[in-house]
């Protein structure tokens, strides 16, 4: 894993007080509560949760890719310039151009009329001057760089012609056609099969040496956070609970939440013991509980966890926890440690 | 990956195999619009007459050898007549629906995507089109513009791009909530782009399959038009201006109104079946 980077430098991305509601039939419903995290240059965050805690949310905010009836507060800074209230046309040359995202399903995500090739063409006449000559032998170069065989000969075929790993390296191809310098990646490889996953995940990896980007990762897996990410912020009720970098977290979680998440992860070679589960479901974003949401969820909490939402403080260095009670939790010892 | 990939070089059996697995409406639907093609391209070799000579020793004539179809009450041979209108006919079926193709399917798009308020003020545009009766509102179109065929082209038109434009609109409104309208937005395209490249092609199908079928109903326009005397205007050779013609010899010569309505019917069934050979071909591609 490449060097951490330290918080001297300045953040590519700073997101901060990301809020994003939607009014529904059952009332407001804030999917993304306050979120606030910072992606330095060259660096992979994993932005873990369980499903509905808003984390491909909070990447479709920092995107603009909320639909109405949602609406979207607080800034993301990319370079120091606003996305949240930037004009539409300012947008449209950041979009695709510096960021790109991959969806989890590549299926859909894919024009399912247009040829590959084509669909990486169109990236390219948005974002560079290339002419028609120039983009085809990109899209071949971009191709070949994904790992798609026989390059030439499958620029002119469908989406549907390709296998479900092949369909995400052309989306991955299509969002780096023109070099972005963030990748933002919503489970990737959630609809792939397990030795695919692995391939998509060195894949991103590799492309991201390679090109100097910072990625973005969204995923419910732990495995997949501990084999690729620098750091992690692990999301509960659309709130970032606690964030930190990886290892650490791993080894010393500090918010009960994480713990049980760590607790739930299969491990191969371990002595057979029986699988943590955290005990019920996570709370509907109608109905979120008062105080920590995680409370009715949790072995450590206490009267004030029932009344009193936990700030997101700095707990040690560089690292942040949502919990009132983060130091018996640490206490309490990793279950992968 | 030990097996082979198979080639997806095209061979001429395979392209064989393809073309038979084309559902058999396309293929006779295609069949009996090429005929029509070749008769509207090339009536002067075709028909037996000059369609507007008359023949004074063979007026309201029956099907004979000399007169295939009989004659009209001018001694006209009909089916000269029928054949060389349908280069008339067929003109009448492109050019009064493929401007309202046009129109319909880029507004359409243009309000699917848009939704809101926009959606809303077509969708009263739409109620207040669908509750007149088409032919009515297109009959007084024609009769404020005078008779003729382009003022019935520009008639068709004014009413016909609504039908395009609600069956784009409701697609494109599926369509651009799916994942690779998100990608595109996502890729920074500009919505003309996601809109005319992206989502219209998935969502045009049904515009190109009722178009077929319009057009078999612009050419039973044109000939009610025809025949009301608003349409094509005699001596043109019109099937509808031809049924008209024969309606005061209905008893005796039935044969002048017959066989042009029999020509409706074949090319309204070639329309027809093409449309829904389309309709099914597009659906499986899918």
């Amino acid at each position: 894993m490449s060097a951490l980077p330290s918080q001297a430098l300045t953040p590519a991305l700073s997101v901060r007080d990301l809020t994003t509601t939607f009014v529904t039939s059952a009332g407001r419903v804030t999917a993304v509560d306050n979120v606030g995290f910072d992606v330095f240059p060259g660096e992979v965050l994993g932005l873990v949760g369980e499903s509905g805690s808003g984390k491909s949310v909070t990447l479709r905010s920092i995107m603009r890719l909320i639909h109405a009836p949602g609406v979207v507060g607080g800034s993301v800074l990319w370079q120091g310039r606003d996305l949240v209230t930037m004009p539409e046309r300012e947008l449209r040359r950041i979009r695709g151009a510096e960021i790109a995202m991959i969806f989890q399903e590549p299926m859909t995500a894919l024009n399912p009329v247009l040829p590959v090739g084509l669909q990486i063409e169109e990236n390219l006449k948005a974002h560079t001057p290339l002419d028609r000559a120039g983009r085809t032998k990109r899209a071949l170069e971009l191709m070949d760089l994904v790992g798609i065989p026989e390059a030439r000969r499958r620029l002119s075929d469908y989406p549907h012609q390709f296998s479900g790993g092949m369909r995400q390296r052309a989306m991955i191809a299509i969002s780096l056609a023109s070099n972005p310098k963030l990748l933002l990646a919503d489970e990737p490889t959630t609809a792939l099969d397990v030795t695919i996953q692995d391939q998509i995940l060195k894949l991103i990896l590799e492309l991201k040496r390679e090109l100097g980007m910072s990625v973005v990762f969204v995923t419910h897996d732990l495995g997949v956070v501990a084999a690729t990410c620098d750091r992690m912020a692990v999301m509960y009720a659309g709130r970032i609970v606690e964030t930190g970098e990886v290892a650490s977290v791993f080894a010393k979680p500090r918010h009960a939440y994480t713990r049980g998440l760590l607790g739930s992860v299969p491990r191969s070679g371990a002595e057979r013991t029986m699988l943590l589960s955290i005990d019920g479901t996570p709370p509907s974003l109608a109905a979120i509980p008062p105080g920590c949401p995680f409370n009715p969820r949790c072995s450590f909490a206490t009267e004030v966890c029932r009344t009193v939402v936990p700030p997101l403080d700095e707990v040690s260095p560089a690292r942040l926890a949502a919990c009132h009670h983060h130091d018996r939790v640490a206490a309490a010892g990793s279950p992968v440690a | 990956m030990t097996v082979a990939a198979p080639t997806a070089t095209t061979t001429p059996r395979r392209r064989r195999a393809r073309l038979l697995r084309l559902p058999s409406t396309l293929i006779a639907g295609a069949i009996i619009l090429l005929v029509s093609l070749l008769l509207a391209l090339f009536p002067q070799l075709i028909a037996p007459y000059d369609p507007t000579a008359f023949d004074y020793n063979a007026l309201l004539a029956p099907p004979s050898a000399a007169h295939l179809l009989g004659s009209d009450s001018f001694g006209r041979d009909v089916l000269s007549r029928v054949i060389h209108a349908y280069g008339l006919d067929l003109q009448i079926a492109v050019f009064a629906t493929v401007p309202a193709f046009t129109v319909g399917v880029i507004v359409g798009a243009l309000v699917g995507y848009a939704g809101g308020w926009v959606e809303a003020v077509f969708g009263r545009v739409v109620d207040a089109v669908i509750t007149f009766p088409f032919l009515v509102l297109v009959i007084a179109i024609v009769a404020v513009l005078g008779p003729g065929l382009t003022n019935m082209y520009i008639a068709v038109g004014v009413v016909g791009w609504v039908f395009y434009a609600r069956l784009v609109a409701a697609e494109v409104k599926v369509q651009k909530r799916l994942d690779y309208a998100d990608a595109g937005r996502v890729m920074g395209y500009r919505p003309l782009r996601i809109i005319f490249r992206h989502l219209l092609p998935n969502s045009i199908t049904p515009a190109i399959v009722y178009w077929m079928t319009d057009m078999a109903l612009a050419i039973l326009l044109g000939s009610s038009l025809g025949y009301l005397g608003l349409g094509a205007q005699p001596p043109a050779s019109e099937w509808g201006v031809q049924i008209a013609d024969g309606k005061n010899f209905m008893n005796t010569a039935w044969w002048i109104s017959v066989f042009p309505g029999v020509a409706i019917v074949i090319t309204g069934l070639g329309f027809s079946l093409l449309g829904d050979g389309l309709a099914e071909l597009l659906r499986t591609r899918k």
